[in-house]
């Protein structure tokens, strides 16, 4: 069993449309939506949700009204700015528990905290794990793991061949959370100076990690030269640059429609996405 | 003033937003840019700034004094984050899952822990044409981008119009970056996907008494239930930059939008008295 994540550093490069176009092509996977604060993946596989389990992770602290003396040490040694006129400020809360520990009348308690929710579904693909992170909550890295851990169980289970996941945009907790461990990364770009840029700065956290990785240009034909400078890069860097997608209009228009572009039309597009799908399970497979 | 540029969806215009409202108030206010997306700095593609000065970030993280240390176990118990191991005559340090509170380095009995700066990332700043700039980058490799957000904003001036751009998302970068802010514009896109972040993305500035507007970028693809939407929730769309391949061109070669394009400045100036309007009426409606 392989695990693929899609990365991009810079976000709306295509990632999301680029898996669920995988989803339609590839035999034989599980599907994982890692970007756990915008998750988007959905819109397009439509699960019919099997399980829905509570995300409890971390901690927040929780001040008694009644003990609190408003002595203000608390406040004083809070490095998070969570407390204010001897209140928690949830958001802001770290849960370090500092406070919780030097409160001289021990009126400040941690509570677990539920940061949100992780799905397991059923698709016309195959099974698809997801996720909702709360709004304003910490901890994405952990979910993301989560979401990881089950996909690998149903995966171990099924027997499956791949597992497909759709990752976020960046290079912090929630990215590393994804590819630690993977088989491979695609990394989707498109050809402007922050898609090169960001482009990268992903690259180095592949490398950083020590997963093998895969480029892949979107929209290659709004700018050739910059597709030229990403194509030599590639060749710079001994990456494989696996597709050439053009700009369609199509992908939106499926998206719209909540299909994979694979299923919704028959054009230049589709053949790049579905030939990328053969390379990548090639590499996949190597 | 500060105005933060955010979106639940990646790639759907905050850069672009962000660097044309800070060129378009160039000669007519004291204007500074924060770019906030410390994993992925664009801003300075556009702005082409020239960095006067640049400081590392650290993040303050435990180092045992092993004559001082009795071994006790005190600092691993209070730990949140597992970031410190105590076995018989051996203290572990695990810095990359610090965050940093401090606890350990108090709560000590013999006052064998002090803190020392771990370099997580870098801030730097300068000016471009009349626009003070300032971006932090976070460490390939690092997982926390909050400390290098907070640093970045701790440059924020008090006299000028702070415009910040900020990372993707509805998580706790998101959250650092926008809080305080006196308005948040929310740039989307008229997609099932730019409406499915842009709900998430409203959530979270409510969550933190934000004003917010819409930015709706690309208009003309997709489909119209983003503009349903911002009607039903009373949210003003306070600019529409249509789907235009010049603007992508431009866009994609890193020239602003207000430069390849000129005649967009009188809009920006535009969307920035709107803004102006909706947070005064706030604060008079607030002190009444």
């Amino acid at each position: 069993m392989k695990e693929l994540v899609v990365l991009s550093g810079k976000g709306g490069t295509g990632k999301t449309s680029i898996v669920a176009s995988f989803a339609a092509s590839a035999q034989k996977k599980v599907l994982a939506d890692c970007d756990v604060d915008a998750a988007d993946l959905h819109l397009v596989l439509k699960p019919e949700i099997r399980q829905d389990n509570e995300f409890r992770s971390g901690q927040v602290a929780v001040i008694d009204e009644e003990r609190c003396t408003e002595c203000g040490l608390c406040q004083e040694l809070c490095r998070f700015e969570a407390i204010a006129d001897f209140r928690v400020n949830p958001i802001f809360c770290e849960g370090c528990a500092f406070c919780s520990h030097i409160c001289p009348v021990e009126a400040i308690k941690m509570e677990e905290r539920l940061s949100g929710h992780w799905f397991i579904s059923d698709t016309k693909y195959g099974p698809l794990v997801h996720a909702r992170l709360g709004i304003a909550q910490e901890n994405s890295g952990k979910l993301v793991a989560t979401v990881r851990q089950q996909a690998r169980a149903i995966a171990k289970k099924q027997d499956s061949e791949y597992i497909i996941i759709d990752g976020p945009p960046g290079t912090g907790c929630p990215v590393i959370s994804s590819l630690s461990g993977a088989h491979l990364a695609l990394l989707v770009t498109e050809p402007t100076l922050s898609g090169i840029h960001d482009l990268e700065r992903v690259l180095g956290v592949c490398r950083y990690f020590s997963i093998p990785a895969l480029v892949c240009i979107n929209k290659y034909d709004i700018n050739d030269r910059n597709s030229q400078q990403i194509e030599n890069f590639c060749l710079d860097q001994g990456i494989e640059l696996a597709a050439k997608i053009p700009f369609d209009n199509a992908v939106t228009e499926a998206m719209v429609l909540g299909l994979p572009v694979v299923e919704y039309a028959r054009n230049g597009v589709c053949q790049q996405i579905e030939s990328l799908w053969v390379r990548v399970s090639k590499s996949l497979t190597k | 003033m500060i105005i933060s540029v955010a979106s639940g969806k990646g790639g759907t215009g905050k850069t672009l937003v962000a660097t044309s409202l800070a060129l378009s108030l160039k000669d007519r206010e004291l204007v500074q840019l924060l770019d906030c997306d410390v994993e992925e700095p664009d801003a300075h593609i556009f702005l082409k700034p020239a960095i006067a000065q640049r400081e590392p970030v650290c993040i303050p993280v435990p180092e045992v004094d092993v004559q001082k240390c009795t071994y006790c176990g005190k600092c691993a118990e209070v730990c949140a984050y597992h970031a410190i191991a105590v076995l018989k005559g051996h203290v572990l340090v695990f810095s990359q899952l610090c965050h940093g509170c401090g606890a350990c380095s108090y709560l000590c009995p013999e006052k064998a822990i002090s803190e020392m700066g771990r370099e997580m990332g870098i801030v730097e700043w300068g000016n471009s044409d009349k626009v003070d700039f300032v971006h932090g980058k976070l460490t390939i490799g690092e997982a926390m981008p909050t400390p290098v957000i907070r640093k970045v904003k701790e440059k924020a001036r008090h006299d000028a119009v702070v415009i910040i751009d900020v990372s993707p998302g509805t998580s706790c970068p998101v959250v650092e970056s926008i809080k305080d802010s006196d308005f948040c514009l929310l740039v989307t896109e008229p997609t099932p996907f730019g409406l499915n972040d842009l709900v998430l993305a409203v959530e979270t500035v409510r969550k933190l008494n934000i004003p917010c507007g819409v930015v709706i970028n690309r208009a003309g693809v997709g489909d119209r239930k983003v503009e349903q939407y911002c009607i039903k929730e009373n949210i003003p769309v306070m600019l529409t930059i249509p789907m235009n391949s010049g603007i992508a061109r431009f866009y994609s070669k890193g020239i602003t939008l207000v430069e390849g394009l000129p005649n967009w400045k009188k809009d920006f100036i535009r969307l920035f008295e709107n803004i102006g309007e909706i947070v005064h009426e706030g604060t008079c409606s607030f002190k009444r």
